[in-house]
């Protein structure tokens, strides 16, 4: 009992320091992991940058003015997020049930939201050590160049549609943790459609006026049309939106899919727990 | 597939324990593959993906060339990216059957101890992932005859021609899958990248997207070392007749020495593929990576 009572008493962390505290831990294995597993970042950046040579060699097979190689290497970048998204954020606390873990964050007095955060927070810096050694591999091997008219404006669309991204791989989190062995699949399914709709090599623009707003939902959508006005400037004619409305409306889809992520993991949670699927496993 | 069940209570299927293995590997790969859902909202998910990499391709063909749908580059990259639906199906769909039996199943320890032959139940997997694969393949090709007026038609497709260049073809993607899912069998970590990332590294040499001669030169020749890229070039053939385009080296070959060249490769990959996965099945077992479960 005297042991007990000299120990040095334990901070607890609780509130805004316990939330601020839950979300770095669950970043840390993220951080520390790409460093720690480097046969990860290789095999993570050398698949999307293949597809991306693929589509480079489309273009060159059919004429394309260089800018338009430089489209398919955005999308490669792009593509490093968006298979970040579904593999490591959507499909991540169905994993983490199939794994164990999701009963313990439960139990824990952490909140859900810091944990879904430090999952993105992780996510991101993983999936941007891949985008941009994308980016520099294959501006390199193919020669693009890039002429920035506009920094501010464009670090800002790269801020929020970054932003915007994470918080709808917070929301699919939520809504994965209803899917059972159809997360694996949904995932699957959300590759090539997306970057279909996206415009991820192509410019939205050409999908159509209807397809490219209903497409505008999905935060890379506008995130890489502005950033391509912004960065292949002779290309005039490429842009669905001007690059500063797009901005706004990625301002709005980051509020709207926080939001959503927040709402739908306690409505998720409660069912959840009611059903009692949090901790079931199907096979 | 319905049928495959029934099959294995023949006589001399049941007689045989490799042809038994072979056909309960394709029977529960079928199930695998397609009991997870409803049938209508498994076909939707089998079409999805290869309908959309289609369209990609159609519209950045598009872009380029204002909608010129009927210049051969059209048809060439059409179908080339539609039968490599079958392909990636296949040779990835192996390695991942050994992923699902070790880490998402963990059944691997019975499969072993089971009385049947692992490399037969293998090949049978990769058969249902052909099943699924031909379907995606007949309907994104349906899609492209339909709304983009491929010059395809039933009455000039050889038949002949697609149906041998098919069944080699499929015999040396299974050597491919199974070479891959044996080498799978001895990985600790990354399971997943050696079928993914050899699928996405080939697409690039099987002349599937783009013709041969767009590559670097110093990277052409890997294209002819890939049976894959004859198994599309005959396909492509057999499918649009006198349309066929000519871009490569590759357009002068006569279809027959095609043909025999992929035979070849098919039996190579064949036998290589049987003792690639028996000295695999040895090292895995020495290295404990048989049932090994990493969460990977």
């Amino acid at each position: 009992m005297s042991a007990m009572r000299s120990a040095e008493r334990v901070h607890k962390a609780v509130g805004a320091s316990l939330f601020w505290r839950a979300m770095w831990a669950r970043a840390y294995p993220r951080l520390i992991g790409t460093q720690r597993e480097m046969g990860w970042l290789l095999s993570e950046t050398i698949l999307p940058l293949l597809g991306t040579c693929g589509f480079v060699f489309v273009y060159k097979a059919t004429g394309a003015p260089q800018e338009f190689i430089g489209f398919a290497v955005m999308g490669g970048v792009a593509t490093a997020f968006w298979l970040n998204i579904l593999w490591s954020m959507a499909s991540q606390l169905y994993w983490d049930k199939d794994g164990g873990n999701l009963e313990l964050y439960i139990i824990s007095p952490a909140p859900l939201m810091s944990i879904l955060l430090g999952m993105a927070i992780g996510g991101f810096v993983m999936a941007a050590v891949r985008g941009f050694s994308i980016l520099i591999i294959a501006s390199l091997l193919f020669q693009v160049g890039y002429q920035v008219s506009n920094l501010p404006l464009m670090l800002l669309i790269f801020f929020f549609t970054m932003a915007g991204l994470y918080g709808l791989g917070m929301m699919m989190a939520s809504v994965y943790l209803a899917a059972g062995r159809e997360a694996w699949h949904l995932s699957n399914a959300l590759q090539e459609p997306i970057y279909l709709t996206s415009g991820m090599y192509f410019p939205v623009k050409a999908l159509g006026a209807a397809v490219a707003t209903i497409a505008s939902a999905l935060p890379l959508t506008l995130g890489l049309d502005g950033i391509r006005q912004l960065i292949f400037t002779t290309q005039t004619d490429i842009g669905f939106l001007a690059p500063e409305i797009e901005l706004l409306l990625l301002i709005g889809l980051t509020v709207i899919f926080l939001s959503a992520a927040r709402y739908s993991l306690r409505k998720l949670e409660e069912i959840g727990r009611r059903e009692g699927r949090l901790i079931e496993r199907r096979k | 597939m319905a049928l495959v069940k029934p099959l294995g209570d023949l006589p001399f299927v049941r007689a045989n324990p490799a042809l038994r293995a072979f056909v309960i590997g394709a029977w529960l790969g079928w199930q695998i593959e397609s009991n997870w859902a409803r049938p209508l909202l498994f076909a939707i998910y089998a079409v999805a993906r290869p309908l959309a990499s289609a369209l990609l391709l159609v519209i950045m063909y598009s872009v380029i060339t204002n909608g010129a749908t009927q210049e051969p580059l059209f048809a060439f990259i059409f179908i080339g990216n539609a039968l490599y639906i079958v392909v990636s199906s296949v040779v990835s769909g192996i390695s991942w059957a050994v992923i699902d039996d070790r880490e998402h199943y963990r059944v691997m320890k019975q499969l072993h101890t089971a009385p049947m032959s692992y490399y037969s139940y293998l090949i049978g997997r990769g058969v249902a992932r052909v099943g699924i694969g031909l379907t995606s393949f007949v309907i994104t090709m349906l899609v492209g005859v339909v709304f983009f007026q491929l010059p395809i038609a039933l009455n000039t497709i050889n038949w002949g021609l697609l149906i041998l260049a098919s069944i080699v073809g499929i015999i040396a993607m299974q050597g491919i899958g199974v070479i891959l899912g044996a080498i799978t069998m001895q990985l600790a970590s990354n399971l997943w990248f050696l079928g993914e990332g050899t699928i996405a590294a080939l697409y690039l040499f099987a002349g599937a997207i783009f013709p041969l001669d767009v590559l670097p030169e110093a990277l052409q020749p890997f294209g002819m070392f890939y049976p894959v890229t004859y198994w599309i070039e005959l396909s492509r053939r057999a499918l649009l007749g006198a349309n066929a385009p000519t871009f490569h080296a590759m357009g002068a070959i006569p279809s027959e020495t095609l043909l025999l060249i992929l035979t070849g490769m098919a039996l190579f990959m064949a036998i290589a593929s049987y003792i690639v996965y028996r000295l695999s099945l040895h090292r895995a077992k020495e290295m404990g990576r048989l049932d090994m479960e990493t969460s990977f």
